[in-house]
């Protein structure tokens, strides 16, 4: 099977050492984490990851079921790109003389849709947000006017067709599991499952 | 409200409050879990909780090892025979990375473990102090779940959850690291509460009936239905629900090491053993049957062998409660995902009694030809010198296949998997996925404590027993009755057989020297005996069986003996050796 970007969503308990423990189940493996994100969720006090590898479907998806499997996590999807919003952001700061100076610059930049995030006498920092690529062509065009620093962040991604998290935990909280929060909903989709 | 609710609300309730340390929480909390053994080792971080122990003495035994991975070894072998959590103490640093070995054992073999380590002072965390080590991390990959108490009330409600983790859905090794400030810490005791839901928990997943109906159409449909069995039988303790399905459906069916004993040995439908030194029959027949049918087991790579070419022919039902084991390495067909203890009687319910005798005989035919090239020559050598297998064969005979049997790791652990007969559950303790050196002897001690009115016997090797000697000192000093049988063949055996297959017989560094294993025996005030005729073999273990309290018996065997039936790595099952 081919290897393609999935990003992986987790919903976790916010506690301490959850990343290591996470983190832990790709480094055992030799697989690359290439962006990882947490952040709260939509729902209060439940943690969410977000996590980028360049995988295949059968690896990504026995990875998710190794990663459920852990205690303090409550669920974990993975996603290709076409079924996701994305965003990384990324942070510039390029002298201020060349601004000035450079009216390609000036322009790159706003065709990139870049903002201002700070003005100084000797530089200034731009912030941009988008899709991967964008920002690494921006970065390379920039990289030919004294880049004097660049960072980008880990993407953070929506899910087009979830409908978030509030529900599921309700089943989650429940002693009796109930079939809503589809523990095995992968298997449905498992192609070679003998049908009647 | 209604008073009725109000007056049994207020029953439950503690009559008062108390105040309690830290460390009085942690053994408060063991006795409402019905822990009766604690085996451990003392040190500086864990001093609170051995004071507070000193008071518990009559609720609680504990059981002072040598060393803290004889500790929670013993620990396994407890929770192995008596289907109980096994409870391991260990103080902060070495005494806690003591514990890696066995928890990393219990991990991969399942067992429900609960590790208390001491830690330095929650002030001094991370400043490199005195016996300060990052437990958390170091154990994270090894244990099913583990946590750091720095706070005293915290301790109840995180014990409640570490058993409840421990022994429910796939039991695991739970490690609770506890801070000496948070041990010696008083805190208003407000009553144990037992853990039954977490809510990012599923231990049992719910039962997909469609699932359950398609696995038994494919098995009503089948020619040559093969039924292989794993550890989940007896973690489900479903040994009857699994012998009913198999009687009913008329099945062949073929253990796992780990499987071992949840069917009696002499069932009728029992063919043998899976695997690398596994039966010859149940090999072959894996790439003949129709359908597969896996029961609490994981196709290890030493069961499959060859995944390319395991099984290509079947179909193949999965059924196991941990999700991750569907489809991690063999890919099911129908997988019945759940309890076996669940699922198994409604997989009975829905099949159709069926008459296997013609499939089931050619297993017996494979059979013969296993007994005539291997078996038989194994226990009725001719040879001067004994074989392993005729030394467990006479064992059979005395024990009748009552007894615990524990083996360490090597040759004579295929030996005994191969040969030892079981009459009931819970009987075989072995380390059969980590493949632990050093395990038996005190996972034996272990077993006896979890099951102390019947015989445990320790199959060792003369390469294990020296690992972990130590614990013979536990022996001496506590009583277990612990039957000690070393089989010495004067090597590394099992490493020794592969450098002869496939090194060119370049022996390097098999060659293992021993004490004289009676004299050190006798130095821990243990009664012991050495062999190395065949005559002496049954009066010897006779005399170790009846002996009243632990007995060591060292058995001198052939020094060049291999192994065989054998599935070489690399090759398919199919193409299992008999010489």
């Amino acid at each position: 099977m081919e290897k393609q970007e999935y990003t992986i969503t987790l919903y976790t308990e916010n506690s301490i050492g959850m990343i290591g423990r996470i983190s832990g189940i790709f480094s055992r493996r030799k697989i690359n984490i290439e962006s990882l994100n947490t952040s709260p969720s939509e729902v209060d006090g439940i943690h969410r990851f977000t996590i980028l590898i360049t995988e295949s479907e059968e690896v990504v998806r026995k990875l998710c079921r190794q990663i459920e499997k852990q205690v303090e996590v409550l669920k974990a999807y993975f996603n290709t790109n076409d079924e996701l919003i994305w965003q990384e952001q990324a942070l510039y700061k390029v002298p201020a003389h060349v601004i000035a100076e450079k009216a390609y610059v000036e322009r790159l930049l706003r065709q990139y849709g870049a903002n201002v995030v700070v003005i100084r006498n000797d530089y200034i920092v731009f912030e941009t947000a988008g899709h991967r690529e964008e920002i690494d062509r921006l970065t390379e065009e920039l990289g030919k006017y004294k880049l004097i620093e660049f960072v980008r962040g880990a993407r953070i991604a929506i899910i087009k067709e979830s409908a978030g998290f509030h529900s599921k935990l309700i089943q989650f909280e429940k002693t009796e599991p109930s079939p809503e929060i589809v523990e095995n909903e992968f298997l449905d989709q498992q192609d070679n499952v003998f049908t009647m | 409200m209604s008073t009725l609710e109000k007056t049994e609300k207020e029953q439950t309730a503690p009559a008062t409050t108390q105040q309690l340390s830290g460390s009085q929480a942690v053994l408060e909390a063991l006795i409402h879990e019905g822990v009766d053994t604690i085996f451990g080792y003392p040190g500086g971080a864990i001093m609170p909780i051995y004071d507070a122990l000193y008071d518990y003495n009559d609720k609680l035994t504990h059981i002072l090892v040598r060393h803290e991975q004889g500790g929670i070894h013993a620990a396994q072998g407890y929770a192995r025979t008596s289907n109980r959590v096994g409870v391991a103490f260990a103080t902060s640093g070495p005494g806690a990375t003591n514990l890696v070995t066995g928890l990393a054992d219990a991990m991969i073999d399942s067992n429900p473990i609960v590790c208390i380590t001491g830690q330095v002072f929650a002030s001094l965390l991370g400043t490199d102090a005195f016996q300060e080590t990052d437990v958390i991390n170091i154990t994270t990959p090894v244990t099913k779940w583990n946590y750091q108490v720095t706070d005293a009330t915290e301790i109840p409600g995180v014990l409640a959850k570490a058993f409840y983790i421990a022994r429910t859905g796939r039991p695991g090794p739970v490690l609770i690291d506890i801070t000496k400030n948070a041990q010696l810490q008083l805190f208003d005791y407000k009553g144990y509460e037992f853990c039954n839901h977490i809510r990012s928990y599923r231990p049992k997943p719910i039962v997909r009936h469609e699932y359950v109906e398609q696995a038994a159409q494919l098995i009503n449909e089948a020619k040559k239905p093969f039924v292989i069995f794993g550890q989940g039988v007896i973690l489900g303790k479903a040994e009857q629900e699994f012998k009913n399905f198999i009687e009913k459906g008329g099945f062949p069916a073929a253990t796992t090491v780990m499987g071992l004993s949840a069917l009696e040995t002499d069932h009728p439908q029992h063919v043998g053993m899976l695997g690398m030194h596994g039966n010859y029959a149940p090999n072959v027949m894996t790439n003949e049957c129709d359908v597969l049918i896996a029961i609490g087991m994981r196709f290890d790579d030493r069961v499959t062998g060859r995944l390319d070419k395991y099984a290509k022919q079947a179909k193949v039902v999965h059924l196991d409660i941990d999700p991750a084991e569907i489809d991690k390495n063999v890919k099911a067909t129908v997988p019945v995902w759940g309890d076996c203890k669940e699922t198994l009687p409604l997989l009975t319910n829905l099949i159709s009694r069926v008459d296997h005798s013609n499939w089931l005989q050619e297993f017996r035919e494979l059979e013969k030809e296993e007994i005539k090239e291997v078996i038989y020559d194994e226990l009725n050598p001719t040879s001067d010198v004994m074989t392993m297998g005729e030394v467990i064969n006479v064992l059979n005979e005395l024990t009748g296949g009552n007894a615990v049997i524990v083996t360490d790791v090597g040759q004579h652990q295929m030996v005994t998997c191969r040969y030892a007969k079981f009459n009931s559950s819970n009987s075989n303790v072995t380390s059969g996925g980590l493949g632990t050196m050093g395990f038996g002897l005190p996972a034996a001690i272990g077993a006896w404590y979890g099951a102390p009115d019947r015989d445990v016997v320790a199959i060792i090797g003369d390469g294990g027993i020296q690992m972990t000697i130590q614990e013979l000192g536990t022996i001496m000093q506590f009583g277990a009755k612990v039957k000690i049988l070393i089989l010495n063949n004067e090597f590394l055996g099992m490493v020794r057989q592969w450098q002869q297959l496939f090194h060119d017989r370049r022996y390097s560094f098999v060659n293992i020297t021993s004490p004289d294993f009676v004299a050190v025996a006798k130095g821990y005030y243990i009664d012991g005996n050495k062999i190395s005729e065949r005559k002496d073999l049954r009066n010897a273990l006779k005399t170790m069986l009846d002996h009243d309290g632990s007995y060591l018996l060292e058995v001198m065997v052939g020094k060049e003996n291999n192994v065989f039936p054998m599935v070489a790595q690399g090759t398919s099952v199919s193409e299992i050796r008999l010489k």
